[in-house]
This record gives structure tokens, sequence and C-alpha cells, in this order.
């Protein structure tokens, strides 16, 4: 009856790595072809099946000039957005999330919750609604078609991330923890840099994390606020599209805009497993 | 060196915190604020510590106004109730921490901080991080992070009512060991407290704290002995004084019709009239001569044995110290020894105590 369970037990486990694991290898195979590899008929093995190709690979390093589309820019430009306005986004948000957790602040009605609700609301509303009143704005800074304009509208779509996150981690921090620290000598800041921020590493990894991921996948305001100066990787992928479809060149790119993502997956995931970032504060 | 409390109020809301709290603490001893939970003895503490706003009221330290001096510049040194110390650092950091946040010179700090290890018995244990200690050992951490500043003011909020009961047993009678061998001439020790075990054990003055009100203030044995009201003897006693309302006649005292008995010797010139009369429930014994009684309940601890008797209308918990079971619904008959019966007014107030009044 036991090995019934193990069997089963792993069984699953297979089918839904098969399941998720799939469609990257897949990728990782269409990616390898060339026109007719792809319309001769399912094929999924190279060598064996059809010949491997690295067309799909070289277009997108190529310059445009010899018929490529170069993502190398793109690439880094996406890098440095989603990480400056993360890391914008997530010092900014805890500081503000420090604030709502420990101190009462009261105007009017409007009290720490509604505060609170009113960062996360900017998540709420459809990106629609935000796109004219942003696209204006810029125009209006003359940050168009500009990195630090993106910055700008992400850092205002990312920290409301940060601030929920950190706000409900804070809440779970011991108040007496940082009065503690107040009696012990430090003055506000020195009780909130020497003690608050390093017991709250674990939080603010995660909040790190989910702001990178965001700002990363973000495709619509990448294309709605630039034209030709700057372009960011989402942006671009799309662009490789033509009357063709060319799979192998789209493949090619999904795979290199999610390895940044697997990669700090699998980094986080070794701090979080080994029960250093978990379980600091009890 | 004394610290003044004057006409301390704090009202946040519908009850209060703290009300009209005045008070004076001398240096060289220890305080005990005995009350239960959310009486304010945590507000008193933070407050002192400058933790907690006021409404009104001054504190005084040293002949100095105390109120203005941020709670980092107060030399004050408390530990809470729950075990709170620096979860990023080892044992011997978060000892250390205060000290290095004097800017104190490292070979200085390795001292102290030795002494202070040794002191409460964690030696071995410095480079252990705070998650790989036991409740007992966390709270040492913490109080040897407080013993180490050498506060003028040590705060002590209830310690240990978060630990188990045996724990807290052993470890009471060694913080007592601790803090007291500590308490020098110049500091003052607040220990707050509710546990009124704990608080005689402790043998300070107890101050005795309701709905942010002071009920009573005194020696432990000033306090046992003459509760001013009900509710001092209900905070003070563990199990609470059985209070059993009654009346009084030309000479009998009348708690039922079956429960009568005579007007002890220590109360004098008493009117007739209804009062309510307190006696511990180790004052009284079972005896064949006594009144009968119904068992509700028979519970033992530890060496004792626990009854929650009634008869009619009248509710009585009496202590033997002695393990003794007995089955539910039993009779017994019991009787007071009214030597030691307190008598309070129709108001609670404290009339006539079996022991010297002053």
């Amino acid at each position: 009856m036991r090995t019934f369970y193990l069997t089963l037990k792993y069984l699953i486990i297979t089918l839904w790595s098969l399941f998720v694991i799939a469609p990257f290898l897949w990728a990782l195979s269409t990616s390898f072809k060339d026109f007719n590899s792809v319309t001769g008929g399912a094929t999924y093995i190279p060598w064996l099946q059809f010949e491997p190709s690295l067309e799909g690979w070289k277009v997108l390093v190529r310059s445009p000039a010899k018929g490529g589309v170069d993502i190398i820019e793109p690439y880094f430009n996406s890098i440095f957005v989603t990480c400056t306005a993360s890391l914008i986004s997530v010092i900014l948000g805890t500081l503000a999330a420090y604030a709502l957790s420990r101190f009462k602040f009261k105007a009017g009605f409007i009290k720490n919750n509604d505060i609170t609700f009113f960062f996360i609301s900017q998540r709420i509303m459809p990106p629609i609604v935000l796109s004219i009143p942003f696209f204006l704005m810029l125009g209006f800074l003359g940050l168009l078609d500009n990195l630090f304009g993106l910055i700008l509208v992400y850092i205002v779509l990312l920290m409301p991330i940060a601030v929920w996150i950190m706000v409900d981690f804070f809440n779970k921090v011991p108040q007496e923890i940082d009065e503690t620290a107040l009696i012990d000598g430090c003055n506000p800041y020195q009780a909130f840099f020497k003690v608050v921020v390093p017991n709250s590493i674990p939080g603010l990894i995660v909040a790190g994390l989910f702001c990178i991921i965001f700002g990363w996948i973000d495709f619509f305001f990448a294309f709605i606020l630039t034209f030709t100066e700057v372009q960011l990787l989402p942006v671009k992928i799309v662009a490789l599209n033509s009357s063709v479809t060319p799979w192998w060149s789209l493949s090619a790119s999904a795979l290199v805009s999610v390895a940044p993502l697997i990669v700090v997956a699998f980094i986080v995931e070794r701090y979080l497993s080994k029960g250093n970032l978990s379980g600091a504060l009890k | 060196m004394k610290l003044v409390t004057d006409n301390l109020t704090f009202k946040p809301e519908k009850e209060y915190f703290l009300n009209k709290v005045s008070l004076e603490f001398e240096a060289g001893k220890l305080y005990t604020l005995l009350g239960r939970t959310l009486s304010g003895k945590t507000s008193l503490l933070k407050t002192i510590a400058g933790l907690q706003p006021i409404d009104t009221g001054n504190i005084i330290f040293e002949e100095k106004d105390f109120s203005s001096i941020p709670v980092w510049k107060r030399n004050v040194a408390m530990v809470y109730q729950q075990f709170i110390n620096y979860p990023h650092l080892n044992v011997f950091d978060n000892i250390a921490f205060p000290l290095k946040q004097r800017k104190m010179k490292t070979s200085d700090i390795e001292n102290e901080v030795s002494v202070a290890i040794h002191k409460v018995g964690l030696l071995g244990f410095e480079k252990r991080k705070i998650q790989e200690l036991s409740g007992g050992q966390q709270q040492r951490v913490a109080l040897a992070r407080s013993l180490v500043k050498k506060a003028k003011i040590l705060l002590l909020d209830e310690p240990l009512v978060n630990l188990d009961y045996k724990l807290r047993e052993d470890l009471r009678n060694e913080f007592k060991n601790i803090i007291t061998s500590d308490l020098s001439a110049n500091s003052i020790l607040l220990y707050a407290s509710t546990d009124p075990l704990e608080a005689m054990q402790l043998n300070g003055d107890i101050i005795v704290l309701d709905e942010g009100e002071i009920l009573q203030s005194g020696t432990a044995k000033d306090v046992f002995e003459n509760p001013t009201n009900i509710k001092v003897s209900e905070i003070t006693n563990d199990p609470a004084m059985n209070i059993l309302k009654g009346s009084i006649d030309s000479n009998k005292i009348i708690l039922n019709e079956n429960v009568q008995f005579k007007i002890p010797k220590h109360v004098k010139n008493i009117q007739a009239g209804t009062y309510h009369f307190g006696i511990r429930a180790s004052d009284m014994i079972l005896d064949d001569k006594g009144f009968d009684f119904n068992i509700d309940i028979a519970e033992i601890s530890g060496s004792e044995t626990f009854l929650h008797l009634h008869q009619n209308v009248l509710n009585i918990v009496l202590l033997i110290e002695e393990v003794r079971n007995f089955n539910e619904n039993d009779k017994v008959k019991i009787n007071f020894n009214l030597e030691k019966l307190y008598v309070f007014d129709g108001k609670g107030d404290l009339l006539f105590s079996p022991f010297k009044m002053n």
C-alpha cells in the first residue's frame, strides 16, 4: 500500500513537472529550427527529427542593417529600468510602510488603513486608465521615449507592491523590538537602520522580487511611452513578428527574456530553503 | 536620587491607561507593581521609559523634568514580558548592543558582557543565535542586556509570565537574586506582576494598580495584612479572598440562616447592618463541629487541595495543606478561623482587619 502511494506521489509530481517544463523544452527545440522544420510537421528532437539551425538566435544579435533585430540594447535597457525602479520602489516603499506600521496618522476621516489602501488602489485601476495621464505628464516633462520617464512610471506601479508587502511584514515585527532599540540608546533613525532593517531582510527580498517580476514583464507602458529612441525587451520581442511569423527567433527571445527571472528564482529559493531568511523573527 | 511621578494621566480613548498616578520611588529599593492585565502596569513602565505619551502630569528624576528627555537619552533599562532581543545578532552582540551604542571601548565591552553573561548563567552560549535558545534563555539574554547598561532605572514588565510553570519557579528566585544583588544605592527597580505570590516573594514595596489607578501602596506585609478594600484583597490574594455578604446583629455575624457565629474580638464597636466579610482560603478548616457545605469541585494543586464549596447561595473556596481526595457533591463540615476575619463596609472599604491597622 505504501509503495502504491509513493508511486502515485511521484507520478503526480512527474506529470506536473512535465506540464511546467514542456513549454520551455518546446520553445528551446523550436528556437533551433528554421522555416522548413517548423512547417514540416510536429518534430521535437534535433538531429534526429530535424536539422538544428542557429538562425533563430543569430537574428537576435544581428544589426538591423543586416536584416536582424538587435535585442541587446533593449535587453540592457529592460534590466536597467527594472532594477532601478525596483530598488527605488523598495527603498521608498519600505520607509512608507514602516511609517504606516508604526505611527498613527489622522487627517479628518483618513487614517493609516486608508493611506495604505490609497497605495494599493494604484494597482486596482486598469492600466489603460493611467496610460493617457502618464503619456501627457511625461510629454509635459519631456520624458517620453526616455529611460528615466519609464523609471518614474514604473516606480508608480511598483511602489504599491513594496508598500503592501512591507506593511504586512512590519506589522508582524513586534513593536517592542523598536522600543528596546530606543531604550538601548538608539535614536529613531538608528533603531530603524540598525535593528528593524537587518531583521526585515526576508521581507525586503520578497518585495524586491515582486517588483522585479512585475517590472520585467510589463509590456503595456513600455509600448505606449516609448517610440524609437529607447525600447524595452517585451516591446522588441513583439516587434520581431512580421508577415511570416518567425517562430524560431520568437522562441529564442522568449527564453532569453525569462532567463533572468529563473536565475533570480533559483538564488532566492536557495536562501529560503536554507532557512537563512525565514524564521528570523518569531 | 529620587523618581517622582506626579499626577500622571493618560486616557487615549474611553478607558484610563493611567489615572492620577502620583508615586515616589527611592534609589536602592525594589517596587512591585501588582495588578491584573490591563491595569496600567505596562503603561506606567512605558511612561517612565518615555515610550508612551501622557495627557497630564510630570515625571521628575534627580530633581529634573524627565518628560523632555527622549527615550534614548534616559538611561533606563527594560525587560519585556515577551522575549524581546535582536534576532539578527548572537547572544554576545545582543548584550553588547547598548554598550556599542554608547561607543564604549571594545575591551571594556568584552569585560562587561562577560560579567553579565556569567551573572545570568549563559556561559558558553555567546555565539548562539537567539532563535536557538529556549524561552528562559532568551529572557536571560534580555536581562543581561538590561543589567549591562547599569541603568539608573530598571523596569521589568512581567519578565517570567510567558515561561512554563516549573521554569518560572526556578527563575523567579534566580532573577530575584540577580536583580537585588545588582540593585545598588543609585538604581531604582520596578517590577510589574500579576501574581500576588511573586510580589510577596520579591518582598519590596507593593503598588496595587487597577484601571490605571493606584489602589494601595505599601510594604508587602502591609498590603497583605491590611488590604484597603475588597478590590485590593482580590488582586493581592491567590486564591482570591472569600468575600461573603452578611449582616451583623446585636452580637452575631449572620452569613445565612445556617451559618452564624459570634463577633470575634478584633471587631469592636460595630453597628448592626450589612457588611462584607473576608476570609482567606487558608483560614478555614475542616471541623466535625462546623457548618455543612457541599463540594462543587475538589482540585489538587501541588501539595495542596482546593475545595470549592457552597451552601445555598454562599460560595467558598477552602485550602487544605495536604492532598486528599474528595468526591463532588459530598458534604463536609468546615469552620472559620474567626481571628482572621476581615470586615469591609457596604462600599467595600476595610473596616476591621485581624492585623494591626495603621
